[in-house]
């Protein structure tokens, strides 16, 4: 622990939050198509807040629910409009860019099928896509890849898992082999002795043997968190304020995700987690907390698309949370649980520039309860959606075994171009 | 062996061939003995005192910041009144970071100090079995450093530490009405819509702590309560909140109840009637969720699957479940219940551990007793598990599928410590002295076939013997 000698730091904290599929072997079937098709999952834990991120601000009751907390096109940071009927939160310049070149969409007043407040409940649903939380312990993210590789459409051997961070999320993990790979800071073992100790498991403890394979094998692609140009990252962050250093780590984590999935024979498939979206005190959708979060995601997707170069083309990232917050602001300027929320779409394969929702209304009598935004899309279709199109998983096993009893939730049609 | 990796944190030198006779017996003795506290912590800041030291510091930083910047505007205009913009915000920054150095934040020293005495007491426990039950506890009812690092230290000691062989419900009591929780979970700023302070209406109710106490800290998700139980619950605990530190230099950042903030009248949880008696209507609440059946079950198996598997035996579960609901949450009894029960035993030792259990388990077999907090702490996060630091209130995960990914990391951090040891320790001696019978040939012979000491000792901390227990 030589090279630590440093305090814990939030991105320290952080670490854990994501994770990457590496698919060294593409799906036939879009390979003939001549087509190599990314997709990267982000996953916001803690709830985010859907209204605070893209306002209605065509709604008529929208200022009476939110009052002076209200984002709107005249305000001091004025919000961006996306169409007549909703704005964006003024934080997220690079999204509104790339929703005007049609590289990015919204989806509004969505949920997944649970209804309940926890949020550990909620980001298992989210995760698991299995309607009971904690009936299972896969994600529907690794499940996909199953369907894809007992379709024969994809070379079981290549088909890998990389989690990043010492916690992998776990929408990544299951049947398919799950790889670690956390941002490099320590000068790693040799790699004779990462042999050696793999060899002592292959004898002693099978299941450890496989943990740490995944890593060597991992290390072997030349991934680096750290790009050589900045070799002390870490010291340069740790200097950084508390907001300055979350809108690194964002940065870093998705960059990072993004030069993996760019790579030729890199992963295809990945999911990055981030936490902080639990504002129950001082939301600050404008000017405060949450802006400066979307100001971090926003930071976030710039990276993306700036790593994934050309293949950028051929990317869709998602970008989801396991419910949203109450429609009105709590006693304490934040928001509570809640259930309809929005999920975000970017990359350069969607259909992008639209709004998708089936707007559920702000009266009292339109909430859900009489409390939250009320779900009218449930974000199992959007997911299925790009599932079925983008990657080409069978419609069949997404109603199966990735969506377990999801056969009456359709996927999306016209996702991707 | 088994004792000392199930149990406690692990063998260190001498210490198989003190429990080897007795296991069983030497774990009871442990718990018999004297309460978990802290000699080494007699020095360290009560949780009021260290969010006052840190309080005060800050406003103290943020004055010399402002007289600093008012100071730099005076001889700007006087001297260059032409620069003044861009001059005005240098000068600003650069106030802001003398400042900051003038007045270093305490709270850092603190958070160390406490992580080393901590680090210290389980490096030094004989077995380290109340020890593990103090960080069962501590990660159970979480909080965290990231939102309230002067206290995060002291909080463990004065609401967990006391009460590990103790009654369930005191312990419920301390953690939910400390300073620290209730920052954390936002309750200080929470108010009844009736209260004096809710009729002003500047603020209003937060349900955040009432519906983690019932989800996480007590009952268990799913396990029958409503939103409406949550919005009552919330509206029983408002008031509950700390003395502000800058107007009360000997009481700030102590727990006090406010009836301005509290919602008045009676309150129905959980099907029963609660009347207002101020602070003592959330006591009655918290007395009876913690007496609570669901409660029992819910707690039992987390603490099975802490110390016995990750899916533990059912009768094991149930046995010490009903040791919870005969003794009203005897900590004491149920621990016990836990070691004497068969099932305990019989598991095999494929529960992986905890990095940080790793951790601590790595650096007793080398007989080390004292710790350099920032080397540590930082390791531990390196692990994906930094101390007092959950990412969010349900505290660290406790299973295999959630850590094993982190082998690497494990093997690097591995691979740094033994870099620092190979000079003063010798892996043939570890094996001969502490690990004994434990280790297995195929460990023995990596071992003497490694190509130096440091590799040597990788590959006896990266055993299958050192990671599982």
């Amino acid at each position: 622990m030589t090279s630590c000698l440093h305090l814990p730091s939030r991105r320290e904290a952080l670490i854990g939050s994501g994770a990457l599929f590496a698919w060294t072997q593409m799906p036939r079937l879009a390979r003939a198509a001549g087509r190599d098709p990314r997709l990267l999952v982000i996953v916001l834990r803690g709830a985010l807040d859907g209204l605070g991120a893209v306002a209605p601000v065509g709604d008529p009751d929208w200022i009476g629910l939110r009052g002076d907390r209200a984002l709107v096109l005249d305000g001091k940071t004025p919000a961006l409009p996306l169409d007549s009927f909703f704005a964006l939160n003024p934080a997220m310049p690079n999204l509104h860019r790339l929703y005007k070149a049609r590289q990015a969409c919204v989806v509004h007043a969505t949920a997944t099928p649970y209804r309940e407040r926890s949020h550990f409940d909620g980001q298992d649903v989210l995760e698991s896509g299995v309607i009971r939380p904690g009936a299972v312990d896969t994600g529907w993210l690794n499940r996909a890849l199953v369907a894809l590789e007992s379709d024969g459409r994809v070379n079981p051997s290549g088909s890998r898992a990389i989690g990043v961070g010492a916690v992998t999320p776990l929408v990544v993990r299951g049947a398919a082999p799950v790889m670690s790979w956390v941002p490099q800071r320590l000068l790693p073992a040799s790699e004779d002795t990462q042999a050696r100790v793999l060899d002592l498991y292959q004898h002693t403890d099978p299941r450890l043997a496989v943990a740490l394979e995944a890593r060597i094998r991992l290390a072997g692609l030349g991934g680096t968190a750290v790009s050589p140009e900045e070799p002390n990252a870490d010291g340069a962050l740790l200097a950084l304020p508390g907001i300055a250093r979350v809108r690194a780590y964002f940065a870093d984590a998705a960059g990072a995700a993004a030069r993996f999935l760019a790579k030729v024979d890199g992963p295809r498939v990945g999911a990055v987690g981030f936490v902080g979206w639990d504002t129950h005190i001082n939301e600050g959708a404008a000017s405060g907390q949450l802006a400066n979060l979307l100001g971090a995601l926003d930071g976030a997707l710039a990276a993306i698309e700036t790593n994934m170069g050309d293949a950028w083309g051929e990317t869709v990232v998602a970008v989801v949370t396991e419910f949203g917050r109450t429609a009105h602001i709590n006693g304490t300027d934040g928001t509570d649980h809640g259930t309809g929320t929005v999920a975000f779409l970017a990359g350069g394969a969607l259909q992008g520039g639209r709004v998708m929702t089936d707007w559920p209304g702000l009266k009292p009598a339109q909430l859900y309860e009489a409390r939250d935004l009320k779900p009218t899309t449930d974000l199992r279709s959007v997911l299925k959606g790009l599932l079925r199109d983008h990657l080409r998983v069978e419609e069949r096993a997404l109603a199966s075994t990735v969506f377990p009893g999801s056969a009456d939730v359709p996927p999306m049609a016209s996702l991707v171009g | 062996m088994l004792a000392l990796h199930r149990f406690g944190l692990g063998p260190r030198p001498g210490s198989i061939a003190a429990i080897e006779s007795d296991p069983r017996g030497a774990l009871i003795a442990e718990l018999e003995r004297p309460p978990a506290s802290l000699a080494a912590a007699s020095a360290l800041p009560s949780s009021a005192k260290a969010f006052r030291t840190v309080a005060d510091a800050n406003a103290k930083r943020q004055a010399r910041t402002k007289q600093a910047q008012q100071e730099a505007k005076r001889q700007l205009t006087a001297e260059a009144p032409a620069m003044m913009e861009g001059g005005e915000q240098g000068a600003n920054a650069m106030a802001a970071k003398a400042a900051a150095e003038a007045v270093p934040d305490p709270g850092r020293p603190i958070y160390l100090e406490e992580a080393r005495i901590r680090t210290e007491a389980a490096l030094g426990a004989e077995i380290g079995f109340v020890e593990r039950l103090v960080w069962f506890w501590s990660n159970h009812f979480c909080i965290s450093a990231d939102k309230i690092r002067s206290m995060s230290g002291a909080y463990e000691r004065e609401a967990i530490r006391p009460h590990v062989l103790g009654r369930f419900t005191d312990m419920v009591l301390a953690v939910e009405g400390h300073p620290a929780m209730l920052f954390y979970l936002d309750n200080i700023m929470s108010m009844g819509a009736s209260s004096i302070a809710g009729i002003n209406r500047t603020k209003g109710l937060n349900e955040n702590l009432a519906r983690e106490i019932l989800e996480l800290h007590t009952l268990g998700v799913r396990s029958g309560y409503s939103q409406d139980d949550v919005i009552a619950f919330a509206n029983v605990l408002t008031g509950w909140t700390l003395v502000p530190p800058g107007d009360n230099p000997e009481h700030g950042g102590e727990f006090s109840f406010n009836p301005r903030l509290h919602e008045p009248g009676a309150q129905k949880v959980l099907g029963k009637v609660y009347d207002d008696e101020t602070a003592e209507q959330g006591r009655a609440v918290l007395r009876d969720l913690s007496t609570h059946p669901a409660a029992a079950t819910h707690l039992a198996t987390k603490l099975a699957r802490y110390f016995i598997a990750d899916t533990p035996p059912a009768p094991l579960v149930e046995n010490m479940a009903k040791v919870f609901r005969d003794t009203s949450g005897d900590l004491k009894e149920v621990t016990k219940a836990m070691v004497l029960a068969p099932e305990s035993w019989a598991q095999p030792a494929t529960k992986l551990k905890r990095p940080s259990e790793w951790g601590i388990g790595m650096v007793r077999v080398t007989g080390l007793t004292q710790s350099d907090p920032v080397r540590f702490t930082g390791g531990q996060a390196l692990l994906g598990e930094p101390l007092w630091r959950p990412s969010s209130p349900k505290g660290y995960p406790d299973d295999e599928a959630s850590w094993i990914d982190g082998m690497g990391r494990r093997l690097d951090v591995a691979n740094a410590f033994a870099e620092r040891l190979a000079g003063s320790i010798d892996p043939q001696y570890v094996i001969e002295t502490v690990l004994g019978s434990s280790v297995s040939p195929e460990v023995k012979n990596a071992v003497g076939r490694a190509e130096s000491r440091q590799q040597a000792l990788v590959l006896l901390f990266m055993s299958a013997e050192m990671q599982r227990r």
